[in-house]
């Protein structure tokens, strides 16, 4: 595993001392985000139509080792902070993930509907989980992986920029969780 | 390494082709059946949420919290011209390129300290002949936003214990991690990272925030503290406090003033953030009570008068953030500025048009009461958004001003006089 990653590590410094693209690039990226960012591998984000300040963020973190994902750590470890620019702006330029066939529960969806409501999520994360600045897109996200973020957010085993949304799971618990993923993951 | 590595591995080793994998419901979370219908609307927001007491329009629901972008902005692209200060003052670029700095502290051999907020990092900028080098000091704290300094050594707070790196000065190109003197806080995150001060009584200051927006604290919360150096005999100063990111202390009455910021949500234009004076150790400011030492809180209110506690001295503004504050005791500055309090304002987010974001001097009465609360140095907000935020103050010195920018990761240095006759420090 670790050699692995060390060694797309090594891809991305060789390939950005012979200037590549940020396009030719992120294929780097797509083996584990999905082709055009549109992720199909449990716990892995899709990437497509993110907040380009978000990614930006997020990017930032990993290379300061302030959000922890050996993986990541050692991808973002040599990027330059134009690298980590250019990396979060072609990230926004990539589709947004689309909502699955499946139109999922109606009682699910009734249920997590409320919370939303309650918890004011489509405060900050836009009535249609679109986001905005620092704020991420959240619709369509893998369902396994909204879940994942939200129960270390809540634990606090993963360190947000602030504290915002450490803050705001404390009340939600792990079934309300389960409902808001299943929910946020096939918004329409 | 967590467990979920095993499917993006599996992926790579067989040539990272998804097609032939699925990934699908079986791997996703198996439906958790939920007891019960729908959930209550009771209201659940946690104690710390931005959000409680948010109002159901539609102009409420485009505020929310603002966090600047994480890079430093490159000393050639700060937004200095755009930046204001009142005439026969200069402003210049003193340090950049520190992520997110935040609290100030200077050494007694002037070298600054520089907290921050949303990185891990505590940085110090060295002057030797008037060339100034930045440095990491420390690096894997955790919201290391308060910095002191007092009698060699350096006194750092992250979001729940305070530490301290003796000697500083001497360190500097290898520095020591902190040692805990302090960690009997609670580890909330909202309000939960500090500014600190040493007192004159040569005792370490330390804020513990309100966990939220408006709530019923306990009785380890909403108060500053104050301790010996080695953190012992820690005692609580000052109750009903929502928020304080910056105090000092009168050079003449040696009382201490601090900033407390007001709640959210109220409305667009109260509560304004307060400027107080403590008189006597245990004293009461109101919150959550009653805020701006005039207006009942709508829902804790009840049964409090606003007349059972200390009123503040002066009104900041509405939402304005109302953070670092210092006393200018310098004698670069004109006879008008001495002993007056320079307060950065980091600006408002819960306001539809943005107030704050600038320096205000604010000028005393002989009895310390507030004379005027006038801006001293603004620019950093322009149609509404943000080009930097001001965070803390401090005099050098030669009695110039520092000012520091967590928006742009920098620290200005603000002068008196024709640019050429005031000494590059």
């Amino acid at each position: 595993m670790r050699k692995m990653f060390a060694f797309l590590a090594f891809a991305v410094f060789v390939s950005s001392l012979n200037a590549e693209t940020i396009q030719e690039r992120a294929v780097t990226c797509f083996a584990c985000h999905g082709e055009h960012g549109q992720s199909e591998t449990e716990n892995i984000p899709s990437l497509g139509g993110q907040q380009a300040p978000y990614a930006l963020i997020q990017l930032f973190m990993f290379r300061e080792k302030l959000r922890t994902f050996e993986p990541m750590n050692d991808m973002a470890k040599a990027f330059t902070d134009d690298d980590l620019r250019g990396f979060s702006d072609f990230i926004a330029t990539l589709p947004k993930p689309a909502a699955p066939a499946d139109a999922g529960d109606p009682a699910r969806i009734a249920r997590a509907q409320a919370l939303v409501t309650q918890n004011h999520c489509n405060s900050c994360h836009k009535p249609d989980f679109s986001g905005g600045d620092n704020v991420p897109r959240i619709a369509n996200q893998r369902e396994d992986y909204l879940a994942k973020t939200m129960r270390e957010y809540k634990d606090n085993s993963r360190h947000g920029y602030d504290g915002t949304m450490a803050e705001v799971l404390q009340p939600v618990t792990a079934d309300q969780i389960a409902d808001l993923a299943y929910y946020i993951a096939r918004v329409r | 390494m967590t467990i979920s590595l095993s499917a993006p591995r599996s992926l790579l080793l067989a040539g990272a082709f998804i097609g032939a994998f699925t990934f699908g419901a079986a791997a996703q979370q198996p439906a958790a059946p939920a007891t019960g219908a729908a959930p209550a609307a009771a209201p659940a927001l946690p104690p710390g949420s931005p959000l409680i007491g948010r109002p159901d329009s539609e102009a409420a629901a485009k505020l929310a919290p603002v966090a600047g972008p994480p890079l430093a902005t490159a000393a050639d692209k700060l937004p200095l011209a755009k930046l204001k200060v009142p005439s026969g003052f200069n402003i210049e670029v003193y340090a950049a390129g520190m992520a997110n700095a935040r609290s100030l502290a200077q050494s007694d051999k002037g070298t600054v300290f520089v907290g921050s907020r949303l990185v891990d990092k505590v940085y110090a900028i060295t002057n030797k002949d008037g060339k100034r080098e930045v440095k990491v000091l420390a690096s894997g704290l955790y919201r290391p936003n308060g910095v002191a300094f007092h009698d060699g050594t350096l006194f750092i707070a992250e979001l729940s214990k305070i530490g301290k790196i003796d000697k500083v000065d001497e360190v500097l190109d290898n520095p020591p991690k902190p040692t805990t003197i302090y960690d009997n806080l609670p580890k909330d995150e909202a309000h939960g990272w500090k500014f600190i001060a040493v007192g004159p009584d040569n005792k370490l200051y330390v804020p513990v925030g309100q966990p939220g927006n408006n709530v019923l604290h306990d009785d380890a919360h909403g108060q500053i503290r104050r301790m010996n150096l080695d953190g012992t005999g820690a005692e609580v100063v000052a109750l009903g406090v929502r928020n304080s990111v910056g105090f000092d202390w009168n050079p003449e009455t040696k009382q201490m003033y601090f900033t407390d910021n007001g709640r959210d949500w109220m409305s667009e234009d109260v509560p304004q953030d307060k400027l107080n004076r403590l008189t006597k150790v245990g004293e009461d400011f109101g919150v959550p009570y009653c805020y701006q030492g005039n207006i009942p809180d709508p829902e804790f209110g009840w049964g409090h008068s606003c007349s059972s506690y200390t009123p503040p001295v002066g009104l900041m503004g509405p939402h304005v953030a109302a953070l670092g504050m210092r006393f200018y005791t310098g004698n670069m500055f004109p006879k008008a500025y001495k002993n007056a309090i320079f307060v950065a304002r980091h600006g408002s987010w819960n306001r539809t048009n943005k107030a704050g974001g600038d320096i205000a001097v604010v000028k005393l009465n002989k009895d310390g009461t507030v004379k005027s609360v006038e801006p001293f140095l603004t620019g950093f907000l322009e149609d509404n958004k943000y080009v930097g935020r001001p965070v803390d103050v401090m005099q050098m010195k030669d009695g110039s001003l520092l000012v520091s920018d967590d928006w742009n990761g920098a620290v200005y240095r603000v002068t008196y006089g024709k640019p050429n006759k005031v000494a590059a420090q």
